[in-house]
């Protein structure tokens, strides 16, 4: 009750200008402590990447945000476009790492159960194989990125896929996202150093099944 | 064996120019840690640094350098001589393949799909990180004025080009290198690359480079790049970006005719 409260408060904070009401964005609490996911993440890289890294994706998203309603209400088409780049970096980063944030869980890992588990052996033929298809396109990056587990509504099926720098998975392909991770260095090279792959691996024991469950039933739902 | 019949002074003389002819002949020999992009090689090495791991603190700490050279730039070069391996033996009459990585990556769009990405990302990987090594160093000198005036040519002002480099590198998003460049017609620019991309590809020649993937910065600046790119300027190493202009100058970056790397019959 205390945390919804919490969360409440902190989401709205109203600027008016020009006499039209605006949300700022603001950086989600994390369900849990900075340490609680470790062995799996340090304690130093959850503090840093959800208070440095993702409160800047937040703070930048709503100047950006700013700029582009000035563009928009004086007609500067070529400004509106301009910042395009902006707006993707941003706003991707803000969307990824609220997912990310609540796909991970201190009681995590294990294995998916119900619809989940039957969609994955549906269309990746196991449990396993689907893990073993996600960790490899994932280490397999080049440079910053994030690997999916997407839903794709036109087709009814669970697809794997990557995305380059902070591209939000729905917005540049359409699939919803459902399980994401974060392979951009600042996720893991305090802990993992250039050892990606270890970083891949131990993902799995911290994956909230529970969490990836509920946005499948929330897309299959609809 | 050999025998000396001049008197002990002009042995003494004779010693003195022999141990010249050596110190001079060793000189002209010494490598600069480019010149393997330009020869055609069965498997490159990992060359080592101009300079310990401990010699470019407090600006570079001795834990990323080591980890960035035995880490990632192991694992380009490793990476890069499997996909050469296979793309030679899959297509044994294919000189191209055979040339320097150099001259490869000059002509990325040459090599067959199937290795394309593997070649562009740990060719480029291996080519990036030498020229970032090679154009820092634990004592740079001052600007020479030729290279200074270069600068001004292209940018105005030393400090408009410190300026625009710096900014350049606070705000690039994701991976990738800021890059200084010239050109054949001898502009300098700023350029940037995403990922292991090279400007070598775009038939430029690099003088100057700065690694902005979090691996060159985060275990001593984590999230504060700004930090990395100031402590950077002080690495940055005037005379060794005027002899690398030197080296894509000079016949030592062109490709030979005939010069490919045969394996041994």
């Amino acid at each position: 009750m205390l945390s919804a409260v919490r969360r409440l408060s902190n989401s709205v904070t109203v600027v008016a200008k020009s006499g039209i009401l605006r949300q700022k964005h603001t950086l989600p609490a994390l369900p849990y402590g900075y340490n609680d996911l470790e062995p799996t993440i340090s304690g130093d890289i959850m503090q840093l990447h959800h208070q440095k890294h993702h409160a800047t994706y937040v703070n930048n998203l709503n100047k950006v945000e700013e700029q582009l309603k000035d563009c928009v209400d004086s007609g500067n088409v070529s400004g509106v476009i301009g910042l395009q780049s902006a707006i993707k970096f941003n706003g991707g980063g803000h969307i990824n790492h609220s997912i990310f944030w609540e796909n991970l869980s201190p009681n995590g890992g294990g294995e998916p159960e119900g619809a989940l588990k039957s969609a994955i052996e549906k269309d990746f033929g196991s449990v396993d194989a689907f893990r073993t298809t996600l960790s490899t396109n994932t280490i397999a990056i080049q440079g910053s990125g994030w690997g999916w587990l997407g839903y794709n509504k036109e087709t009814g099926r669970l697809q794997i896929t990557t995305c380059a720098n902070q591209d939000p998975l729905q917005g540049t392909t359409g699939l919803v996202p459902l399980f994401g991770i974060d392979v951009w260095e600042h996720a893991y090279y305090l802990q993992y150093k250039n050892v990606r792959p270890d970083y891949v691996k131990a993902i799995w024991d911290i994956v909230n099944w529970k969490d990836v469950t509920d946005r499948y039933q929330q897309v299959i739902g609809n | 064996k050999f025998v000396c019949n001049i008197g002990s002074g002009n042995r003494k003389m004779a010693t003195y120019i022999l141990l010249l002819l050596f110190a001079g002949a060793f000189s002209t020999c010494e490598m600069a840690i480019y010149d393997v992009i330009a020869e055609p090689a069965e498997a490159y090495e990992l060359p080592d640094l101009p300079y310990q791991y401990t010699e470019l603190e407090p600006n570079i700490d001795e834990q990323t350098l080591e980890v960035h050279h035995q880490g990632h730039h192991r694992s380009y070069t490793d990476k890069m001589n499997s996909a050469l391996a296979e793309w030679r033996e899959e297509e044994p009459s294919n000189d191209f393949a055979r040339s320097s990585i150099l001259e490869i990556l000059r002509n990325v769009e040459q090599i067959p799909d199937r290795w394309q990405t593997a070649i562009k990302n740990n060719g480029g990987g291996y080519v990036n990180h030498i020229l970032y090594w090679a154009t820092m160093c634990p004592a740079p000198e001052a600007i020479s004025s030729n290279l200074k005036s270069a600068i001004e040519r292209s940018f105005g002002s030393f400090e408009n080009f410190k300026e625009q480099f710096t900014s350049t590198a606070k705000s690039l998003f994701g991976s990738g290198y800021v890059w200084l460049c010239e050109d054949d017609n001898s502009r300098l620019f700023i350029l940037t690359s995403a990922n292991q991309d090279s400007p070598v590809s775009k038939g430029l020649y690099p003088i100057l480079v700065i690694d902005i993937w979090e691996h060159a910065y985060y275990l001593k600046h984590q999230y504060r790049r700004p930090d990395y790119v100031t402590s950077w300027w002080n690495v940055a190493c005037w005379q060794e970006v005027e002899k690398l202009q030197e080296f894509w100058h000079s016949d030592g970056s062109k490709v030979q005719p005939q010069q490919i790397w045969r394996p041994h019959m």
